[in-house]
């Protein structure tokens, strides 16, 4: 097991060689404990920071008063449920290529928070839509491929929890996450390829943003936040998936007894 | 071939053809995820006939009247090419009002008046202060005085 790393890059190159060094799990293990608080304190200024611009600065807007407010949660979460599942499926496709271990690991570590930022993004759509729209919910193609996005994370984490194997898990776990990763796009893109009664994106990279800079500014940094604390929280996840995992290695038993005589 | 790169080429073109038979359904039941007609598609006579369907499109400026009973409302709904009058009974949501869009969803009569069950607001995505969009109404206004 200890060299397992080493076998792998002997056709590789010298680049890949010192990427997949992290691979390894007990070198991952450190690493992801020293960054993960890092990230947590970065997670909770950010937040702090965006919630005080956006409900405090930011004005109120001529349509729909202070309603829109919700905008500032509502928008960070759905970004980055899109974007957790993306990477779940890289992760997926890396594992399955690469037969590195770690990659499945990132990808169950991904999955619980890429769920909980989908389910609110579905709940204060909600709460968003019916003093808006008059209705808390439609059947029309935004709203229901987001909520795809929301039984295929429960999906996965459902069925890699199911197998006791863990190599098994791991290769079906992949394929929910390849092929669910399909209706990431058509969730960005549904409410420019169909009559949607949600409306267009007011953020993208290809135009000018359609809103005014606070508010914008407070969108962002909440978004900031929503990734500060997906690293966190995906890193002490994974830890803790490394030690149950590679409970029956050496360097585990040895990290456990420093851990207990620490504490 | 190295097992590896192997393994990437079959996955690769596991996901390709997996997005293109995704792509195939989508474009096949493209007619079925539409939300709302908009009034032309009615005109056309392209909604569905004998069954609910939703409409989509602007509010008429000047349409929106009640009726005597005060929970009738009448209302037209444009895309600005054709308009189709809307009858509701019940009540609108706060954002519903002249020249912002709504979707409408009841059935078409024979006369061609829609009979709503359900009305909707539909706002875009613009988000700016209160003054910047008096400022926008100035700027039309002052706009229209020098085009006059």
């Amino acid at each position: 097991m200890m060299n397992g790393t080493e076998t792998e890059t002997e056709d590789g190159t010298k680049r890949s060689r010192s990427l997949l060094r992290f691979a390894a799990p007990q070198v991952f293990y450190p690493i992801a404990g020293r960054l993960a608080p890092w990230f947590a304190w970065l997670a909770a200024g950010l937040c702090v920071a965006g919630l005080w611009i956006g409900f405090f600065v930011a004005p109120t807007d001529f349509q729909q008063g202070e309603v829109y407010r919700v905008i500032f949660i509502h928008v960070p979460a759905a970004w980055m449920s899109m974007f957790i599942y993306l990477i779940m499926a890289f992760w997926a496709a890396v594992g399955l290529v690469m037969n590195t271990r770690l990659s499945f690991m990132m990808a169950q570590a991904l999955a619980p928070t890429g769920a909980m930022f989908c389910f609110v993004s579905l709940w204060t759509g909600a709460l968003w839509g019916r003093p808006t729209w008059g209705t808390y919910w439609v059947w029309d193609a935004r709203l229901t491929s987001q909520l795809l996005l929301l039984f295929l994370y429960l999906g996965f984490i459902a069925l890699t929890q199911a197998i006791e194997d863990s190599r098994r898990s791991d290769r079906a776990g992949a394929i929910i996450a390849l092929v669910g990763a399909v209706n990431v796009p058509i969730i960005y893109f549904s409410v420019q390829w169909w009559n949607t009664l949600h409306q267009g994106a007011s953020v993208s990279l290809t135009r000018a943003p359609s809103m005014a800079s606070t508010m914008l500014v407070g969108m962002l940094l909440m978004a900031l936040a929503a990734w500060a604390y997906t690293f966190a929280v995906s890193f002490w996840r994974v830890r803790s998936l490394i030690l149950e995992r590679e409970r029956h290695t050496e360097w585990v038993a040895a990290e456990l007894d420093e851990q207990e005589a620490r504490a | 071939m190295k097992p590896r790169s192997k393994r990437l080429m079959l996955l690769g073109s596991a996901v390709a053809l997996l997005v293109a038979a995704v792509a195939l359904v989508l474009s096949a039941f493209q007619q079925n995820l539409v939300f709302f007609h908009t009034p032309s598609e009615v005109a056309e006579g392209k909604a569905p006939v004998g069954r609910a369907f939703r409409i989509g499109g602007m509010v008429e400026e000047g349409s929106i009247r009640r009726e005597a009973d005060g929970l009738t409302v009448r209302f037209a709904i444009t895309d600005t090419a054709k308009i189709i009058p809307v009858s509701y009974r019940g009540s609108l949501p706060d954002l519903f009002q002249e020249g912002k869009g709504a979707v409408v969803q009841g059935t078409l009569a024979p006369d061609g008046l829609f009979h709503a069950s359900e009305v909707l607001a539909k706002h875009d995505e613009n988000y700016m202060p209160v003054e910047a969009q008096y400022a926008i109404d100035q700027a039309h206004k002052a706009a229209q005085t020098v085009q006059q």
